[in-house]
């Protein structure tokens, strides 16, 4: 039986090994490890891919290598439709008795690799029903490459194709909401989580790879570089994130939602604005109207998945 | 027993496929593809191969899971052409340097603008530099034959690198022509099973692929791709060979065709070597010594032998289904470049872009105009387009 006691897997090998690049402070190795430690157990092994981006150029410098899982990395865009092959492989071979291990497969990308440049190869591998699990960990900008904006940066976030001017107030657009798209393909199971819930996190991890079929789970990822904190901060941002409800988290398992979270009292936003280097700028005269519509927005999002989470209880009751 | 059977080249390469039997097939449309993937489905339905058929959302993602399926140990092919193979064209190269023994049949088709369905070179001599070997195919018969022995070249210990399998598009993809098969137990014993040393499905002991390779490492690389390929000139012809001994149809880098005492040569690849080699036979009936040298293996390019072919000729015509923009034909540069040091001239024409007929006449036009630029001492222009209005 897989575990998630903290207890029990300190004494498990950790299957991302230290000594990789990644920066100090950096939310995406915590992710990667906690994913594997749920994942790899008992009889069960792991392979994965990776798209280019901070944990694959950090993990991945020949010739060493982090990972104590087979992994590759191909590009930027094809985690999804290079996992489709190795788990199409996996069953073609499976079949003809050429293997006898159980091996479950987690494609990650970043938010740039997945939100955005690699959408339609994982729309297309969650549609063709890969048995497979991807893990996108969302740092909300292209940060590889420099901090760039994408299609996860959320609205007012200074990035640097998307700056705080004279005139621009850093990204206009809002943040896109990849977990409802992932599941509206209608997949057995999607989620949200985050590092500083590594139970809740891991749970879901096992959750997914033990069912039959395409999941999708998103991670926040904080990001000391891009996002502008003190390192250390991370794991409070990533719980700050949750109790502002910036960071909704919960799960859609059968196409029923469950918030998994719910902050006792739910902390304004600027509360978060205020500890992120990124959003400075918004507390500048003028952005009044700007910070209010992102709470807005907030409380939108948030309010709507409450109300479907209501819904699909009370059709369970019915 | 090996049969005597009628295939268009899209049903060739598919019944090749077929008895190849790859763990993982990726397919998405493209025409003149299309048919050769439609064919390849009914085996999939029913129930005739092995095969996990995945049919993904865009070419992009058709090679990314072949090469996903060739890491993790599988046998892997899809076929595509034009803009299809465009699309592929990050992943050809992740491909040939993370050296996946890949089988590609491409249907040959002119890139757009203008959009345009139909038959020309520019698709795979864009991939020329991407790492994979190519073998050109002149008819059904030899896509069908070049598809069985790629995976033989592709998966051989010193080579290791992909290959892609061209035939022209509608000309051969879509023609009926009568060919034959061998029986699927002899395809099977040909090509054997196929074994990787690692893979992604090696739990026990994993590996990482695709690394990340900085300056101090990223050559050695590339040079081992570049020794691989060199190696792969000689597995063209043992393969070639041991084929021949199992069908008896031999197959070599290059065919040349009544060469040893040509005056004129024309030099080429596709189904036009064909229709070259009826100009030849024509042409010697009038007393002139006309003789063919068709381009299997592109890639590798197999210099040394055309220059032993070529040498002893008074002119050579060098055919071009594709324009390299401000140089001229890809093949003509090639072949020009091989004979430096060489004294025959040569001249390029670029033929038959987008699907342009070259009738059998206007290839005896081409002979003969060579044989006018011989006597004369003229060999201007250098390079000549083929049936252009001006």
């Amino acid at each position: 039986m897989a575990t998630t006691s903290l207890k029990k897997l300190s004494d498990h090998e950790d299957l991302l090994s230290g000594g990789h690049a990644a920066c100090p402070g950096c939310a995406g190795p915590i992710i990667l490890r906690q994913v594997l430690l749920a994942a790899q157990q008992d009889d069960v092994h792991v392979a994965g891919s990776i798209a280019t981006g901070c944990m694959e150029v950090t993990t991945t410098v020949y010739p060493n290598s982090a990972w104590k899982i087979p992994m590759v990395h191909s590009a930027f865009e094809n985690s999804a439709s290079t996992i489709s092959g190795m788990e199409a492989a996996y069953r073609s071979l499976k079949r003809q008795g050429k293997i006898d291990k159980d091996i479950r497969f987690i494609a990650f990308g970043g938010d740039g690799g997945t939100y955005d440049i690699g959408l339609q190869a994982l729309s297309g591998a969650l549609e063709r029903g890969h048995n497979f699990t991807y893990v996108c960990y969302d740092n909300e900008a292209y940060m590889n490459t420099g901090i760039q904006r994408s299609g996860a940066t959320p609205k007012g976030g200074y990035t640097n194709t998307a700056p705080a001017g004279k005139v621009e107030p850093g990204k206009r657009e809002i943040k896109k909401d990849l977990t409802k798209i992932c599941a509206a393909h209608d997949i057995p199971y999607a989620a949200q989580a985050s590092p500083h819930r590594a139970r809740d996190l891991m749970k879901k991890v096992q959750k997914a790879v033990s069912i039959d079929g395409p999941c999708f789970i998103n991670v926040f990822a904080p990001c000391p570089r891009g996002w502008r904190y003190d390192p250390k901060d991370s794991i409070q941002l990533a719980k700050l994130a949750a109790d502002t409800c910036v960071w909704p988290i919960y799960e859609v398992e059968n196409g029923k939602v469950k918030v998994s979270y719910k902050p006792r009292e739910k902390k304004p936003v600027e509360e978060w604005l205020k500890a992120e280097g990124r959003f400075k700028h918004l507390f500048k005269p003028g952005n009044e109207e700007l910070r209010e519509e992102i709470q807005a927005d907030i409380d939108h999002r948030w309010e709507q998945l409450l109300r479907q989470e209501r819904c699909d209880q009370e059709e369970d009751e019915e | 027993m090996p049969e005597r059977v009628a295939l268009t080249g899209n049903d060739s390469a598919a019944y090749a496929m077929k008895q190849l039997n790859p763990d993982v097939v990726a397919a998405f449309p493209i025409t003149p593809q299309t048919e050769l993937m439609h064919k390849f489905a009914s085996y999939v339905a029913d129930g005739v191969v092995d095969t996990e058929f995945v049919r993904v959302e865009s070419e992009h993602s058709a090679m990314s899971a072949v090469v996903g399926a060739s890491l993790a140990g599988a046998r892997a092919c899809t076929a595509t052409c034009s803009a299809g193979l465009a699309l592929m064209w990050e992943i050809l190269y992740v491909a040939s340097s993370c050296r996946c023994p890949l089988m590609m049949p491409v249907v040959n088709r002119a890139l757009s603008a203008p959009i345009n369905i139909h038959c020309d070179h520019s698709d795979s001599m864009g991939a020329r530099d991407s790492g994979w070997i190519q073998l050109y195919s002149e008819n059904c018969q030899e896509a069908y034959d070049n598809a069985i022995q790629a995976y033989r070249v592709a998966e051989h210990e010193d080579v290791r690198l992909p290959t892609m399998v061209p035939l022209d598009g509608f000309i051969l993809s879509h023609t009926l022509e009568g060919l034959e098969v061998n029986d699927d137990e002899a395809v099977q014993e040909f090509v054997g099973d196929y074994e990787p040393e690692d893979s992604l499905l090696n739990v026990d002991d994993p590996h990482t692929f695709g690394m990340f390779a900085l300056p101090n490492y990223y050559m050695e690389y590339k040079k081992q791709q570049v020794d691989a390929m060199e190696a792969a000139m000689d597995v063209v012809q043992e393969v070639g060979k041991e084929y021949g001994e199992m069908t008896g149809r031999s197959y070599s880098l290059v065919e040349d065709y009544k060469c040893d005492d040509a005056d004129v040569i024309i030099v080429g690849l596709g189904s036009t070597m064909g229709t070259a080699k009826q100009a030849a036979d024509d042409l010697r009936e009038e007393g002139i010594k006309a003789g063919v040298l068709k381009i299997r293996c592109y890639r590798p390019f197999p210099s040394e032998r055309i220059n032993e072919v070529l040498e002893g000729a008074e002119v050579v015509g060098v055919m071009d289904r594709a324009v390299s923009f401000g140089l001229g034909g890809p093949l003509f540069h090639e072949i020009r470049s091989s004979q430096w040091g060489q004294t025959t001239p040569l001249v390029n024409f670029i033929y038959g872009l987008g699907g342009r007929d070259l009738s059998l006449n206007r290839v005896k036009d081409i002979f003969g105009s060579l044989v006018e630029a011989a006597e004369s001492d003229d060999y201007e222009p250098t390079v000549r387009y083929v049936d252009v209005r001006e």
